[in-house]
């Protein structure tokens, strides 16, 4: 094995070392992991110009993640985390449907459905209560200083509690028909809530990639004091983040309420936090902040998906999904570990960078 | 060697929290006591414990582990599989007690272990290890029964129906396991090797590996131990329900953690008491005993206060945190204060920034 991996060429180790050769590896291997349980995995089929299929489904499914995972990077860039994003998620949901509420009156045989309010001030009003949520998030750790994980734990055990306030403890079931679009619809053949993770993501390329800010975060992930001496705006910025990741928790909330029809208080983005870090971590985000890849994080909540998707399809029982997540954790964060690395890569350079 | 005055080591901003807590504590039973007929008796004050024995004696194992600048979130779920483990093999096997708790136990502390090799040896973070062991344990609770277990072993329910009568008031077999962890854990803190090396690693890390300590067998103890001690804490929470259900415990992990954090202990290590964990424990249990005898309240207001207290908790700790440094190092150093935050790649761009100021 060892002169296995000193013969390999350039181009080989360059693929190898690619921050997204793992994730990509680890989906694909799990893809055709379904496609050797089940021969039509990959068989897209076109029914009244809708596309239908495991892995429409799969993607479809996986939307609220990506958005929560692509809110998620850039905090986790500059060496925080956001744990409150699952307690976000309820909220917003908890909002959109207090907002909506939506009777329907049958007049004259016809289902008629009226909301509370107009729709656009509910999906206006829910993804605001998210950013807000996140700008809280962002000024307990710029301007008080707290550790992220901290800062974001509050409003982890106290954002359920207001998630049930908001609905007075029930489930609120929503029955605004236009309202399912977000979740449900159809555009082009493809779900609608792909083009929302589609547009998020190019705008978030754009910001990270195009202007200097994606600069600033990883920045501030590496070094905090040389960023600050070299005249970045760190407390400005790290608001931003995290009023970003709240908003995107506050867009996958209105994606769920309006798949499942209502709003759970209590198990609205249960664990979602998690997930969301999971799908980071996956992706080649390093917790340890200062370096972070938009695509990896979508690629991460594509290959939890898939997990899940696989469990299912296998026939392993669907409570057997969290060990099945946990035995993926543990595997790929060994796998990635610099120890393990330092095993298997056997590399002058790449050790030499890591001491 | 002077001896610092009284007023100093009150207002020492390691243990004003403690104090503040305590104040806390008392104004709020205080308040209860007023405002309630029956609140103010001693049954109620000894409930705080039956009712609590169990998130003490976890919160106790997360003491440890923050101060040692760690974080383990695989707590709640750790309980759930231990009432889980206990209930199959009491109620299906018909294993008796004495097999079934130290055998929970060991595999508890194992399970701590082996997080604590990953943590140390594979240098991964705590936060993400402990987080998989959550996933971990809660999955199994559900691989091995989706049903919740009732318990009706004749061992279990007499050492669940205990009680020790004291003068005024009853206390339970829990509390009496609870009362030898608190005092075990005050000696194991403050007394032993051990307890001195934690609090060096919460210090510095760096610092202790230089100083020559056994910074990796601590820091893998430290999670063992928190892994017993959850197991523990199952052990009890299967007395007090009587039964395995692999949802029992769920966020008690945040609840640990907010009564360590309210306690006094420092999320960033070095800093915390045992006792600051046991009225951060007592606390909860107050806020939840109001909410109950209040009546009106929902139970959803339980965990917006303890967010709330959460809160002013962290930036009280922000605010001692930033005065003690100014103490300690004048305004005028800010060069040199910098400097050492830098190496050791712990300094939060706000505090960076607090100290640019």
């Amino acid at each position: 094995m060892n002169t296995a991996t000193t013969e390999a060429t350039g181009w080989h180790k360059a693929l190898v070392r690619h921050p997204l050769f793992l994730p990509v590896l680890t989906l694909l291997v799990l893809l055709l992991v379904n496609r050797a349980f089940n021969a039509h995995f990959f068989h897209i089929e076109n029914k009244d110009g809708h596309l239908f299929g495991s892995l429409i489904d799969i993607l479809n499914r996986a939307s609220p993640l990506a958005l929560v995972a692509l809110g998620m990077t850039p905090v986790i860039a500059t060496r925080g985390v956001d744990v409150s994003v699952g307690a976000i998620v309820a909220i917003s949901a908890a909002t959109a449907a207090v907002l909506i509420g939506g009777q329907m009156h049958i007049v004259n045989g016809v289902e008629v459905y009226v909301s509370n309010v107009p729709l656009p001030v509910a999906i206006a009003g829910a993804l605001a209560v998210g950013l807000l949520c996140g700008l809280w998030n962002g000024a307990l750790v710029a301007y008080v200083g707290m550790q992220p994980i901290i800062a974001t734990l509050i409003l982890m055990v106290a954002g359920r509690g207001i998630a049930q306030l908001l609905t007075a403890g029930q489930i609120i079931t929503i029955y605004y028909q236009p309202y399912f679009f977000l979740g449900a619809g159809f555009l082009g053949g493809l779900p609608f809530a792909l083009y929302i993770v589609a547009a998020v993501g190019v705008v978030l390329w754009f910001f990270t990639q195009r202007t200097a800010l994606g600069l600033f975060v990883t920045a501030i992930g590496i070094n905090p004091t040389a960023s600050y001496f070299a005249g970045i705006k760190a407390r400005a910025i790290m608001l931003c983040v995290y009023g970003f990741s709240g908003l995107m928790a506050g867009a996958a909330g209105l994606i769920i309420s309006s798949n499942v029809k209502s709003a759970d208080g209590n198990n609205a983005g249960l664990l979602m936090e998690l997930d969301a870090i999971l799908a980071v971590t996956l992706g080649g985000t390093s917790l340890a902040g200062g370096r972070f890849s938009l695509v990896g994080s979508l690629i991460g909540a594509l290959i939890i998906q898939t997990l899940t998707y696989t469990t299912y399809s296998i026939g392993v029982p669907p409570e057997a999904n969290l060990v099945v997540k946990a035995v993926v954790v543990f595997i790929v964060c060994v796998v990635q570990s610099e120890p393990m690395r330092k095993l298997i890569i056997r590399d002058p350079i790449l050790q030499g960078a890591s001491r | 060697m002077n001896k610092p005055s009284l007023s100093t080591r009150l207002t020492d901003p390691r243990t004003l929290p403690l104090l503040i807590t305590l104040g806390l504590f008392l104004l709020m039973f205080g308040y209860g006591s007023v405002a309630y007929r029956g609140f103010f008796s001693a049954q109620v004050f000894c409930n705080l414990f039956i009712d609590n024995a169990f998130l003490l004696i976890v919160a106790i194992g997360m003491t440890f582990v923050v101060i040692s600048g760690g974080i383990d979130l695989s707590v709640g779920g750790l309980v759930a599989v231990t009432t889980m483990i206990s209930a199959t093999l009491v109620q299906s096997h018909h294993w008796p007690i004495w097999v079934v708790t130290p055998l929970v136990l060991l595999l508890g502390a194992l399970f701590g272990a082996f997080q604590g090799v990953l943590i140390q040896y594979f240098r991964l973070q705590p936060f993400i290890v402990t987080l998989g062991g959550l996933f971990l344990t809660r999955g199994l609770c559900f691989l091995i029964n989706i049903e919740s277990i009732t318990i009706s072993d004749p061992a279990y329910t007499a050492v669940s129906e205990f009680r020790l009568h004291l003068p005024y008031a009853d206390i339970s077999a829990n509390v009496l396991i609870a009362a030898v962890v608190f005092i075990g854990a005050v000696w194991l803190g403050h007394y032993s090797e051990f307890g001195r090396v934690v609090y060096a690693i919460g210090g510095s890390e760096r610092s202790a590996l230089l100083m020559g300590l056994p910074v990796a067998r601590t820091k893998v103890l430290v999670y063992t131990l928190s892994g017993f001690c959850a197991a523990l804490g199952g052990v009890t929470f299967t007395f007090y329900m009587l039964s395995g259900y692999g949802l029992h415990a769920q966020g008690m992990e945040l609840d640990a953690i907010a009564a360590t954090v309210i306690g006094g202990t420092l999320l960033t290590g070095g800093v915390g008491y045992v006792t600051g964990t046991l009225f951060g424990v007592l606390i909860l249990g107050v806020i939840q005993t109001l909410i109950t005898f209040d009546g009106t309240l929902s139970s959803w207001w339980t965990r917006i206060v303890i967010g709330a207290l959460l809160c002013v908790f962290c930036v009280l700790q922000r605010l001692l945190d930033s005065h003690a440094s100014k103490r300690r190092t004048g305004r005028a150093a800010v060069g040199k204060t910098v400097a050492p935050a830098v190496a050791a790649g712990d300094a939060t761009p706000a505090e960076l920034v607090a100290h640019g100021q």
